[in-house]
């Protein structure tokens, strides 16, 4: 809340341009989201049981993507309910229909206590469920190749690269091609690909940005990588996933992606930013912090990224071993 | 300072009841509790009978109920936990509710805990306890003394989590305590040394249950009882007892590890110096998943059993149960990397587990449609358990779907650590393992004490459970698809997200009430029970296996003579035999051998608590006194060579025609 407050009285104008963008987005997005998903949503209404009714005023930023990832996620998703719904609601069903017909009181129904084995039952009772999961695995083994995090999507144009550092609270957003720094906001160019590079000064954390791509784990000394394109402008919602401690629940940006002109002017306005990168400057925001307010850096020092994992990895020195000597134990 | 040799790092700080508006009250509760209690009993005088009958008692029956109790406790106290969570998420949109974010996070971490290590799992073994040895015809389980150990390493365990509520803290990790969160750089309090300990202590006693009810299960059936004529329930608890025994040392020596690197600044999960918190989130899921195989098993064992007595019918496909049970157990090995398909490791691993995940799915529907089809042309009669088994049908159904539906890693990719995750396990878990061990505390609990619980007051709590379920766990799938994610204390208004949230919150109200009614249900039947509803012969259920052949409640010794198999179903298979016109032997008794009590268990657990407390707080003359403690009790104990004893059968003969006026099989 802190965040939204503060980036209001943001001296970017730019922002205010994007907002207004934004909110005609969502007008859009809800028609789009009614027409092209009924039939989906209803199977899903059967899921969701009395929730049904509530599906139409709500948020459900996974059913309704705006990135070619996303949505390819989302259609696997509901593939995957529908096949296994070929299997659950005949269980359901037989359960209460079973249930109601072979009742005590009911004297009507056969009772056949004799009945206890039968191969064709038994040859069904396998096979249709070998042969749904067998399907399931074929998807699953294709998906997961096509949407691994790890591979460049199949668009044109080299990825744009973002580095991002999730810290005690917050998001640190490194472009390292514009020399730029951001703190708990985003801005990315629509219809263009970006590869996070995701690594952790912190406890681990997952960034996800639900309606462009699923999660990738951030950890400490390591990196991960997560393709990410959004096809609509629009302003989405990005957060950790991955519980992390006291201020986790304040963890959370906007990403807001643009047309390219926009973008470039954004960045001009970053860049006339007064705050600088340093190593300093970072040690500082490292610290502990909850909700921290959006920042624009104009400049970054140039390895911050590179520095932040190598130093796990550099040999003892109580002085090199990040902000919270060992001795504080206790 | 000065003091430091007495009480360690423990000072008047860290008395939490102390100065916590929210906790002061619970924990008041419990030191009324446990100062009550000790008054109680001596104004009752009744010291001595709680020693000689209930501490130093090693009857598997005994121990069993003492299970029971603890896990009721519990559950009280984890879903405490529960109602606290819930109405600060239904309040806390665009704003921080009512509680701070660190006190929020200790309390989802017990919950998780409790509501597995110190509710699920106890109410597991107090089953396992009650029914095994009857249900094979044995007189105890193979190592009762153990048993008895087990039973109070686990108390301590649970014991350690409660005291942390009122000295110290728990730990705020989440219920698996991962590196780096959990090392000594981000959680330098005693939260997580309380977690180790308590979970190492319970650890070793599920461990030894483990091994006990192995050696029982394969050494002790009566005769003619050969594998393929075990109840498809001793069938889970073996698998089950197999997982045991190959995972909880994983679990050990992960938490040892973690133990090293806070105590010791080792560096095996740090960040830094060679560390690594991928290995110990691949060993705790190693450990984590078959776990909650070990909990779904028996209670898909418990509906088997229950399925049958309450269809008239022997379970449908006994052989196809049997191996779909055994490769349950098996695969439940290789899928433990679907808990973090986020971690990057890359399509074909990934895809590789997600196959491994869902092909589980295959035995566990065939399960399901063994017990459909037991139901098909049975004579079914709704009696608790079996309302419990027909929801349990049901809901596992979607919780099944929903748990295939993430082990496509790239829709986990969307929805791991949502709400929708949450609402999948609890889906299972409160769905499958509660309604099972429920269903079988329903249909056991004439065994052994002799009288039925009411079915009114039974039916009203199965209804507010079930309906409470879907209630409060239904949203958390539609809030899970919205994007939300697990563990937020507060979150941003705008999400839209509070409506949901207050759904489920009314939803865990009803569960409440649900438990206030199994209390209810419970106190009701103790002082009705002489009453003819709830009167019981020896079998109340018309029951199918072997346990059902001896008085209600069971006698000490379980059989007074060892009986013979011959059929799956013996006992119902007997009493057609008997209906047919076969003639009833009279028994001939024999002296039968039993064990003898032994408070060394329980010297055994209180001195490993004495080592837990003192590590957490580093009081070192109380570890010193717990490692001597242990020492003495076990040496102790080796020497001692009166240990057993026989029952007479001039005895046998009297109890059992006390018992049963007519002669039995």
């Amino acid at each position: 809340m802190k965040q939204v407050t503060t980036q209001s009285h943001s001296d970017l104008a730019q922002i205010a341009v994007l907002r207004y963008n934004t909110r005609e987005n969502i007008g859009s997005e809800q028609k789009e989201f009614a027409v092209n998903n009924r039939c989906r949503h209803l199977a899903y209404g059967v899921v969701g049981a009395a929730c049904s009714a509530f599906l139409t005023g709500c948020k459900l930023a996974i059913l309704n993507p705006k990135g070619q990832v996303a949505i390819e996620e989302k259609n696997l998703l509901i593939d995957a309910i529908l096949l296994m719904l070929l299997v659950v609601v005949p269980v359901i069903i037989m359960t209460f229909w079973f249930a109601w017909r072979y009742r005590s009181s009911n004297k009507k129904a056969v009772y056949q206590p004799s009945f206890r084995h039968s191969n064709t039952i038994e040859f069904f009772c396998w096979g249709i469920p070998i042969i749904i999961i067998a399907i399931l695995a074929k998807m699953t083994w294709t998906s997961s190749h096509r949407l691994d995090p790890y591979r460049q999507l199949e668009v044109g144009g080299k990825p744009m690269v973002i580095q991002a550092i999730s810290l005690n609270w917050k998001w640190l957003f490194i472009y390292p091609e514009q020399n730029i720094a951001t703190v708990n906001t985003l801005t990315i160019p629509a219809n263009r690909q970006i590869l996070f590079k995701i690594t952790s000064d912190a406890p681990m954390n997952a960034l996800e940005i639900p309606q462009l791509a699923g999660q990738v784990y951030a950890m400490g000394g390591m990196q991960t990588k997560l393709h990410v394109i959004a096809n609509h402008p629009g302003t989405y919602r990005g957060l950790s996933t991955s519980f992390s401690g006291d201020g986790f629940a304040g963890m959370h940006f906007k990403i807001h992606a643009v047309s390219e002109q926009q973008y470039q002017q954004w960045i001009k306005t970053v860049k006339g930013s007064k705050k600088v990168l340093s190593q300093s400057v970072y040690d500082e925001l490292a610290k502990d912090s909850e909700n921290e307010p959006v920042h624009y850096y104009s400049q970054v020092k140039p390895t911050l990224y590179h520095d932040t994992i190598m130093k796990f990895m550099l040999p003892k020195s109580k002085a090199d071993f990040g902000k919270r000597p060992l001795e504080t134990k206790r | 300072m000065s003091w430091h040799w007495l009480f360690g790092n423990l000072t008047i700080k860290e008395l939490a009841f102390l100065h916590n508006p929210i906790i002061a009250p619970a924990f008041g509760m419990m030191i009324l509790a446990a100062v009550t209690v000790p008054l109680v009993l001596t104004y009752k005088r009744k010291w001595t009978w709680l020693w000689t009958q209930w501490i130093t008692t090693v009857d598997h029956k005994k121990i069993g109920v003492m299970y029971l109790i603890l896990a009721f406790i519990m559950l009280v106290r984890g879903f405490s936990d529960a109602l606290l969570m819930r109405s600060q998420q239904a309040i806390a949109s665009g704003n921080m509710g009512y509680l701070p974010p660190h006190h929020y996070n200790e309390i989802f971490t017990a919950h998780g805990v409790i509501m597995i290590f110190f509710m699920a799992m106890p109410l597991m073994f107090g089953l396992w306890n009650l029914v095994v040895p009857i249900q094979i015809g044995a007189r105890d389980v193979a190592f009762p003394y153990l048993n008895s150990l087990s039973f109070w390493l686990t108390v301590i365990g649970a014991m350690l989590v409660n005291i942390s509520l009122g000295i110290g803290e728990f730990a705020a990790t989440g219920w698996l305590a991962y590196p780096p969160l959990s090392g000594i750089v981000y959680s330098p309090g005693v939260g997580v040394d309380y977690y180790i300990w308590a979970l190492q202590i319970s650890g070793i006693g599920t461990l030894l249950a483990g091994i006990n009810f192995i050696a029982t299960i394969v050494k002790m059936r009566c005769p003619g009882m050969t594998f393929f004529r075990l109840p498809i329930f001793v069938w889970t608890v073996l698998s089950a007892s197999i997982l045991i025994v190959m995972v909880f040392p994983v679990l050990t020596v992960t938490l040892g590890l973690l133990f090293l690197d806070r105590f010791f600044d080792m560096h095996f999960f740090t960040m830094g110096m060679g560390g690594n918190a991928m290995m110990y989130i691949n060993l705790i899921w190693i450990w984590g998943h078959p776990e909650v195989y070990i909990l779904i098993l028996p209670a898909f064992g418990v509906f088997s059993e229950v399925v049958a007595t309450f269809c008239k019918k022997r379970l449908f496909g006994y052989n196809m149960m049997v191996w779909a049970t055994l490769s349950i157990c098996f695969m439940s090995f290789i899928v433990w990397l679907h808990h973090f398909f986020t971690m990057g490791s890359g399509a074909n691993v990934n895809a590789f587990f997600g196959i491994a995940t869902m092909i589980i799915a295959i035995p566990t529907g065939v399960k399901v449609f063994n017990w459909l089809f037991t139901m098909y042309r049975g004579k079914i009669h709704f009696y608790t358990p079996m309302i419990y088994a027909v929801a349990f049908i049901s809901t596992f159904a979607v919780g099944g779907m929903t748990g295939v539906l993430m082990s496509v890693p790239a829709v986990d990719f969307q929805l791991h650590n949502s709400l929708f995750l949450v609402a999948h396990f609890h889906n299972v878990i409160v769905g499958g393992v509660i309604f099972g061990y429920f269903a079988g505390f329903i249909y056991w609990f004439p065994k052994i004490f002799g009288f039925k619980l009411n079915e009114r007051l039974g039916k009203i709590s199965c209804t507010c459970w079930v309906v409470g379920f879907y209630v409060a766990f239904m949203p958390l799938y539609i809030l899970g698809l919205m994007g939300m994610t697990r563990r937020m204390s507060h979150y941003p208004a705008d999400t839209g997200w509070q409506p949901f949230l207050i759904v489920a919150a009314i939803g865990s109200l009803l569960v409440a009430a649900g438990i206030f009614f199994q209390f209810v249900q419970i106190v009701y039947s103790v002082i009705n029970r002489h009453k003819p509803e709830h009167a019981c012969e020896s079998d109340p259920w018309d029951g199918r296996t072997l346990e059902w052949s001896i008085p209600s409640p069971a006698p000490f010794y379980n059989f007074a003579v060892t009986p013979t198999v011959s059929d799956i179903d013996e006992f119902w298979e007997a009493k057609q035999r008997i209906k047919a016109g076969e003639k009833i032997v009279k028994p001939v008794y024999r002296a039968i051998h039993m064990p003898k009590n032994t408070g060394i268990g329980f010297v055994i657990a209180l001195m490993s608590g004495a080592i837990g407390f003192g590590m957490i707080w580093e009081i070192y003359w109380l570890v010193i006194l717990g490692v001597v403690g242990v020492l003495a009790a076990w040496i102790l104990r080796s020497f001692d060579t009166d240990v057993d004893y026989y029952v007479q059968p001039a005895e046998i003969r009297k109890i059992e025609s006390q018992a049963l006026p007519e002669g039995k099989v």
